[in-house]
Parts: structure tokens; sequence; C-alpha cells
């Protein structure tokens, strides 16, 4: 069995979900090769000398996957794994594992699931584990090989393996078909000096909020936690919250003493974002809602009750 | 400019969700269906592209049941035209995943010939791969998901692709491309209800494709209803006393 996995990385930095990946592919005993696309051959180096626990690994490094070319790097990708071969490549289920993983299924011909959270061996391939219908149903399916998969970031805890680095082994696939160019790298802007990821306390709103109308009822009860008020990504999109207020996979990663949730139903996107808080209590009036399984407390009352209660109860409780 | 924009039917998920005897399939008899939000995002930023750029834009929709009524509403937001491809899957059959679909959906695309596909990022019931950068494999276009941000200039297209904590690029693509989007420029506008009636006797072209439907691991897939057991302690009550027990809990830990 040998898995091929996509390395990403920032500000030259190995990212986590690729150690997750190893784990994920050591437990079904694979051979691991990590494959790096980057700009230039001591950026590779200096990436490859972080991955402790592959058995292999392969670069490409080329100006045009200097930063990540969604055509470009699919090209490397498609190169990588007609030499290696692999029976599994897995990336993670980001920007970059979207664009990469079904693409490369299709023209590699090869079966491609996604929002893997488990993989394990049986007696044609592998049976799969995923999240599904927003993380309220789980799918379990027996997948042939070789194939495809996307993994949902924390299917494994990451933890690097012991071990040294395999030498990077370079590969020049030919990127000069490519239609397309990364013309700018947008940071986030903090100007506005709301910071969540360092915030203690905080209440998220999610689409249940309904429109602006209901925002004063939101921003009373943040204001009696003395917490910050967040969005789930319905709330930023819908404009009733600015961007810098929403938490999730391509929003804030937060870790406050108190997560208070209203109206956000758990899919996998928000959770990446908020899972590891040390309190989590959730208000949502669906019962099967996928934020129960994750939150400490839950409550299937209704948000417009019980958020206008509750700050009443906080604003005299604290007087 | 002609921009196709790729619309799917997905089941409400605030809507109790049952599973079919065997598992290979939800229960479709009482639960409702909505345009998928993401798609609604694409459905936006297409009519935001033909208001700025006066392109022409077309709404392909490949669903067995329900693909009229959301066609006509593409309609009403303002899409010059509208196609339903016929899809002749047999009744007890789940409906077919995009992988499934995306052969019907190419040769509908090869058909109209846009110069740009735009469809939502992912659609929540499609666990065989996202659509966007299927279907730009076997059109052999440029691709790009998690967009945000959709300008034209002539043939070159720029998008912006986000990433995770906040982070972004700038990508351009030669036309012909296709973007799986996340968001468009400004909100879904309303459509008054009048607007819709309006449209009710609209006659919706539909194709019938010479494709088969693409092979998926359905057949090898049984859904699940996740263990609840370790879930969170549910507090029950009114509002009132739910309040007051919050607020106990938050006192015991020194948080207020
Ligand atoms: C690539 C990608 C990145 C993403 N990044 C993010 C991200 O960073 N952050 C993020 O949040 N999402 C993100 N998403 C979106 C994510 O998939 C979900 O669509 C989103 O989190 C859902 O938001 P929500 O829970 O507010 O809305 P919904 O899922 O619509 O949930 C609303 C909830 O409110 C409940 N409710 C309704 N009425 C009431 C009431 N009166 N009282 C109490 N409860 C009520 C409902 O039961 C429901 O569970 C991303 C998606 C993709 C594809
Ligand atoms: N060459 C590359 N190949 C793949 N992913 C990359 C590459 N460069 C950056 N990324 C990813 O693209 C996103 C933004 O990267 P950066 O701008 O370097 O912070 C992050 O998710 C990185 O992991």
């Amino acid at each position: 069995m040998r898995a091929l996995i996509f390395v990403e990385h920032s500000n030259g930095v190995v990212s986590e979900n690729a150690f997750e990946m190893l784990l994920l592919a050591k437990s079904i005993g694979a051979e691991c090769h990590g494959l790096i696309c980057t700009g230039d051959a001591g950026a590779a180096q200096a990436l490859g000398t972080q991955l402790t626990g592959f058995d292999a690994v392969s670069a490409v490094a080329d100006p045009t996957v200097g930063h990540y070319n969604p055509e470009a790097v699919l090209i490397a990708l498609k190169a990588a794994v007609e030499t290696q071969a692999p029976d599994v490549v897995m990336t993670s289920y980001s920007t970059a594992g979207v664009d990469l993983a079904a693409g490369l299924a299709v023209r590699s011909e090869r079966p491609m699931l996604g929002y893997v959270t488990d993989l394990e061996l049986n007696s044609g391939g592998l049976s799969a584990t995923s999240q599904v219908y927003g993380g309220k149903l789980t799918a379990k399916t027996d997948l042939p090989l070789p194939a495809v998969t996307t993994v949902m970031p924390g299917a494994r805890k990451a933890g690097s393996l012991s071990g040294a680095a395999p030498a990077v082994t370079m590969l020049k696939p030919d990127l000069s078909g490519a239609r397309t160019r990364v013309r700018e790298i947008i940071t986030p802007d903090n100007s506005s000096g709301v910071n969540l990821g360092n915030a203690d306390m905080i209440f998220c709103v999610g689409r249940a909020l309904g429109g602006t109308e209901k925002l004063p009822l939101a921003e009373a009860l943040a204001a009696a936690l003395k917490a910050e008020l967040a969005g789930s990504r319905p709330v930023i999109d819908a404009g009733w919250l600015p961007k810098i207020r929403q938490v999730g996979k391509s929003g804030t990663k937060v870790k406050p003493k108190l997560y208070l949730m209203a109206g956000v139903s758990g899919a996998p996107e928000h959770l990446e974002g908020m899972e590891s808080s040390e309190l989590i209590i959730a208000i949502n009036s669906d019962e099967q809602a996928p934020i129960f399984r994750k939150a400490h407390y839950g409550t299937a009352c209704d948000m417009f009750q019980l958020i206008p209660a509750l700050t009443e109860r906080l604003n005299s409780g604290n007087s | 400019m002609h921009i196709a924009v790729i619309l799917r039917l997905n089941p409400v998920l605030t809507d109790e969700l049952e599973l079919t005897e065997g598992g290979k399939d939800i229960d479709r008899e009482w639960i409702g269906f909505e345009l998928n939000p993401m798609d609604d995002q694409a459905l936006e930023q297409s009519v935001l592209l033909k208001e700025a750029h006066g392109a022409k834009v077309t709404a392909i929709a490949a669903e067995a049941e329900g693909g009229e009524r959301l066609l006509r509403t593409a309609l009403a937001r303002g899409v010059d035209d509208v196609l339903l491809i016929s899809n002749k899957k047999d009744d007890d059959a789940p409906p077919p995943s995009s992988r499934a679909r995306t052969p019907l959906l190419v040769e509908a695309i090869k058909q109209v010939k846009p110069d740009l596909v735009i469809t939502g990022i992912l659609s929540t019931d499609d666990l065989y791969g996202e659509l966007a950068p299927q279907l730009a494999a076997c059109l052999n276009w440029p691709q790009a998901s998690a967009v945000s941000d959709v300008r034209l200039d002539g043939m070159v297209l720029t998008v912006r692709q986000e990433y995770a904590g906040g982070m972004a690029a700038l990508i351009e693509m030669d036309l012909p491309a296709v973007i799986g989007l996340q968001t468009a420029a400004s909100p879904p506008r309303y459509v008054a209800g009048s607007k819709l009636r309006d449209l009710l006797n609209t006659k919706v072209p539909e194709m019938e494709a010479s494709a088969e439907f693409a092979e998926d691991l359905s057949e090898a897939t049984t859904l699940n209803l996740p263990d609840t057991s370790g879930g969170a302690e549910m507090i029950e009550g009114d509002a009132k006393s739910v309040a007051a027990r919050i607020h106990e809990i938050l006192m015991e830990r020194g948080l207020v």
C-alpha cells in the first residue's frame, strides 16, 4: 500500500494537515510519499526537512507554483501520481484539496471520496468513513483502489513521527501549459482591532439570526457577557457582520474559555475553527444539529426567546 | 460573454433527516429541498457579471424533480436563458451525485458554449467530488474553487480564492474557465413572489443528453446517523429556566 500525500505549507512551515494525513496513512500500513510544490529548490529542501516520518518526499520547485496555483499544481500532482503510482492519493479538505482531488480523480480515472475522517483496510481495498450533509450523517464506503481522497482536518491528531526526514527528489513536470497566474497575495485586514483569536469569551450567531434586525439582541447578550460577537460564514456572507468576525475554516480559529453559540448548525467547516474551545454551549432548535455532538452543554430552546432571557438574567445577576 | 451557471437542489438540513431502509439514501418523502446555498451565490454572481459586463447568462440544472421551478427562480433572478437536462434515473435510485451527473452537464455545456461556467463550491449531499473541478477536468479548462470575488476583463478572469485563516489570492485565468463559487460579491437578491408567479407558465427548455451517468461509489456507500452518546448535556425547560441554568454554569466556572 502506497499513499501520496499532497503537502501544503504556509510561510515556509508545513501545515499540520500533512502530519494528520501521515498518521492516517500509517494507520493503514501505507508507505507514505509526500509531494511539495514550491517556488525554488532551496524552499523545497527546507520544507522537506520538516517531513519526518515520511518514507519518501518529492518536490516540484518552479516559480509557477511559488504560491499555490490551482492549475499548475494539478499538473504537478498528476505527474507525481504517474511516476509513483500510489494506491491512495490524499489531499486535505482545504481549498487546494477541493481544487485538486476531484480534478485529479477525473484526469486519472480514479474514484474519489471526500470528507474522509477515517480509513481502515478491508479485503478489497479500504473502508472509508466520511462526513456528509453538513455533518449530520456519516457515510461508510468500500473504496476500491487506486483512489483519491480528501481528508478532514482533525481526522487524526497531528503529531510528527520520529526518524529522519527523507531526502527530497526533484520532479520537473512541464508546467508551461497553465493558463492560470497568481497575481496578488492578500493577508487578512486586522485594522479594526477585533481579534477573535485572543478572545476569552465569544458569542457566535449563525444563519438562523435571519437579518440585521435581530442583531441588537445578539449585541446585547455579547455586551452582558463581555464577549466578542462572532458569526458563522453565512452571517458574514449576508453582510450582517464583518469578515473579521467570522469563525471557521475560512475565518479565524479560536480557543476561548467560553464559546456560546446560537443558530449555528455545527457544520464541519465551522467546527474546524472552534472545537477546541474550553466550554461550548450551543443553542439550536434542531435536536439533530451536529453541534450537539461537540458542545458540552446544549439546549433546543428557541434562540429568540433564550437570548433576551439570558441577557436579562446576566444583567440582573451581574448588577 | 456567455456565462453558464449550474444549479442543484439540496435537502434542507434544518429538517430532521431519516434514512431509507438499508441506508443507501436519506428519506426524501417529507423533507424540503432548496437551491443549494452555494449555487445560490453562484447564481447571484452570474447576474452581477451580467449587469456589469452585459454578459448573457444561461442557468442549467439536471434535477429529476423540481428542476423547472428551480430554473424559473433563476429567470426571476435575472438570467437570460435556462436549460433543463432530462434526468431519467429510475424512481427508486438515489439522485445521481455530481460525479454521476458530470457527463450530462459536460454535454450541456458543450451545447451552450459558454466562456465561463460558475457553480457552487460544493453540495452537502455529495461525497464523490465537488462539481467545478470535475467539469474543468472533463473540459480541460482552468478552474478555481473557494472563490469569493470575480472580475472580468475581456477574455481574462480574475478571481479571489480564499484559504485558511483569512488568507486569499487574486488569481488570473484565461477563459474559458470554471469556478466553484463560495460567496458572491453581494448577497443573493430578493425576488418578489409576484415575479415568480408571472413565470409560472413559462416553458422551460429541456434537452435529452446522450451521455450516460458516470459511475460513482453510491452502491458501495451506506449512510448512518452518527452516534450522539458522549455529546452535549442537554438543558431542558422554558427560556427562563434554561437561562438560569446557563447562568449557573457560567458562575460555577467563574466566567461571569
Ligand atoms: C470551503 C468552505 C469553507 C467554509 N468556511 C466556513 C467558515 O469559516 N465558517 C463557517 O461558519 N462556515 C464555513 N463554511 C460553511 C459551512 O459549510 C456551513 O454552511 C455554515 O457553517 C453553516 O452556517 P450556520 O450554522 O450558521 O447555518 P445553518 O447550517 O443554516 O444552521 C442554522 C442553524 O440554526 C438553527 N435554528 C434555526 N432557527 C433557530 C431558532 N429559532 N433557535 C435556535 N436555533 C435555530 C437550525 O436548526 C440550524 O441548525 C465553509 C464552507 C466551505 C465549503
Ligand atoms: N506551492 C504551494 N503548493 C501548495 N499549497 C501552497 C503552496 N503555497 C502556498 N500554499 C497554500 O496556499 C495557502 C496560502 O499560502 P501562503 O500565501 O503561502 O500563506 C496556504 O493554505 C498554503 O498551505
